[in-house]
């Protein structure tokens, strides 16, 4: 980690990404329109100064909708990727840095786990817990995201466990736990941050697509992927529903995926 | 103040023993050499002191008795306890033992962090105190650096200045001048012979350089292929090397006016 310089990649991905939670807090609070108001003259509006991305068939401003919309989709995805990075990490850690018989099983598991596409995966859990919730999609998405950060940080801890420094702080009498978080742990974020942020676009487009299927977020919440879904009906009379939220999700995924691509750059130090 | 009797270690995927029966003494105050080349076992019988002998990978017997306490067969959290407190050690490589993300300040506390419970101000005394002992110039900048940010020899000795600083009986010391150039290797020698005298802190010292250890050990053990072939005062070892091996070792060591017949032995 001798440059911890940042580099275009970095800076335009934390740029963007910077105004869009921006723009997302600011749909927490306020939107031009009521998001859910309808308003019948107003209907298959085109974008305008008035309606930056037009209205749909109920006269819904969509620009509120889509700021909205993607607060949900953001908040799914930032919950998917705290627990799959949270409980993802500490298995990884334990079975990487200890090994023996529940590392074989656990991985095991997990390679048993990843056979799986991860949304048939969120199928089967949403179908136990039940759908239409948030907190379920949350819950099943968070799930499925579990095995890809145990596989990314076992390595990361098995590569470091027997590493001159970690061998010097248990001479000094460091406990395992403190090993593992105070010694080894932060010299695996160069590994761990870009899996968060892929993470998170894994977890955007895994919420977009079940909203989408229908299994994900239903009104009175809306979501990316709930409203693609609901602008797909409408898409001859009012492409810019489609194209305003798709963009969205687009823009989303790129901003953060600009920062993954800068951090590791960053790290193999490529600029 | 450590006694190793009769250390026999033998991994499982070797068909010989590492280490086949050692037994030493180190005396208070002392700085004793270990010397052999590499895969003589002297590395393994110095991690068996330090408890980092892999123990579900190997058998081993024997005792080893820091001041009377039993090690090799303590139970790991009694080891927890005197790693770093009573015995400290360095490595050979200082780049690879520093942790790349930890500045040096926090990483010579860390031993203090463990097993006191010391305040932060007091912790930084003892640190910058310790980074004062290694003669590091500027110690608060030092304090405040990353490993990257130093030398070798710089980090060699914040990595002394590490393993004393809790002020332990014992230091281990693998190869410590190695990876380091030879004026650096001089001066560290001096370094080590200075704390010694000052903390009166016993050493062991292991090396391949019989020439090293004989200007810094009063005592020297030579190993070979697991065994001690020889042990005694080191300059005795020195003009009247008894075993065939130490009088090899002897041998090789380059000098200016090598009497003949030691040219090849």
């Amino acid at each position: 980690m001798k440059q911890r310089k940042m580099n275009g990649y970095l800076q335009a991905g934390l740029l963007l990404t910077g105004l869009l939670a921006a723009l997302i807090l600011l749909g927490f609070f306020w939107t031009p329109y009521d998001p859910s108001a309808m308003s019948g003259g107003e209907k298959f509006l085109g974008p305008s100064l008035h309606h930056l991305m037009g209205t749909d068939k109920f006269g819904r401003d969509i620009f509120s909708r889509v700021l909205q919309g993607a607060g949900t989709t953001f908040t799914i995805a930032l919950c998917t990727v705290a627990i799959g990075a949270v409980c993802g990490t500490a298995i990884g850690a334990l079975t990487g840095y200890f090994g023996g018989l529940a590392d074989e099983v656990l991985m095991r598991l997990n390679d048993a786990l990843t056979a799986f596409p991860s949304i048939l995966l969120a199928l089967v859990v949403i179908s136990i817990l039940g759908p239409g919730k948030k907190t379920n999609v949350i819950l099943a998405l968070g799930l499925v995201f579990i095995p890809s950060f145990a596989r990314v940080t076992r390595t990361a801890f098995a590569a470091l466990r027997d590493v001159n420094y970690v061998k010097s702080a248990r001479l000094m009498g460091a406990s395992s736990g403190r090993i593992l978080l105070v010694h080894i742990l932060p010299n695996t974020m160069q590994v761990l941050l870009p899996a968060i942020t892929i993470g998170f676009n894994n977890a955007v487009l895994a919420e977009a697509s079940m909203s989408f299927l229908g299994i994900g977020v239903t009104p009175p919440d809306a979501s990316l992927g709930y409203m693609l879904s609901e602008a797909q009906s409408m898409f001859v009379s009012a492409p810019w529903y489609a194209i305003g939220t798709g963009l969205t999700i687009v823009l989303l995924v790129f901003s953060v995926g600009l920062i993954g691509e800068g951090l590791q750059r960053r790290d193999k130090g490529v600029a | 103040m450590l006694e190793i009797r009769d250390l026999h270690v033998k991994f499982h995927t070797r068909d010989r023993e590492a280490v086949a029966g050692v037994s030493l003494t180190i005396g208070d105050g002392e700085i004793v050499g270990l010397v052999g080349e590499s895969g003589s076992g002297k590395s393994v019988t110095a991690m068996s002191v330090a408890g980092l002998l892999p123990r579900k990978q190997c058998d081993y017997s024997g005792q080893i008795l820091l001041d009377g306490a039993e090690l090799l067969h303590a139970d790991r959290a009694v080891l927890r306890k005197i790693q770093g407190k009573d015995i400290g050690v360095v490595f050979q490589e200082p780049m690879s033992c520093m942790d790349p993300l930890m500045k040096i300040g926090r990483q010579v506390e860390e031993v203090l962090r463990i097993h006191t419970k010391l305040s932060r101000e007091e912790r930084k005394t003892l640190a910058l105190e310790a980074l004062r002992a290694v003669e590091l110039p500027d110690p608060e900048g030092v304090y405040e650096k990353y490993p990257h940010e130093l030398s070798g020899g710089m980090l060699q000795r914040a990595m002394i200045a590490a393993a004393i600083v809790a002020r332990p009986r014992l230091l281990l010391l693998d190869e410590p001048t190695t990876a380091l150039d030879v004026t650096i290797q001089a001066q560290i020698l001096d370094l080590l012979k200075k704390l010694n005298r000052e903390h009166g802190m016993s050493m062991l010292f292991i090396s391949h350089n019989l020439n090293v250890v004989r200007k810094l050990c009063a005592r020297v053990a030579v190993m070979q292929r697991g065994v001690l072939v020889e042990e005694g005062l080191t300059e005795n070892v020195w003009s009247n090397p008894r075993h065939s091996y130490t009088q090899r070792l002897i041998a090789a060591i380059p000098t200016r006016n090598r009497k003949e017949g030691e040219t090849h032995g």
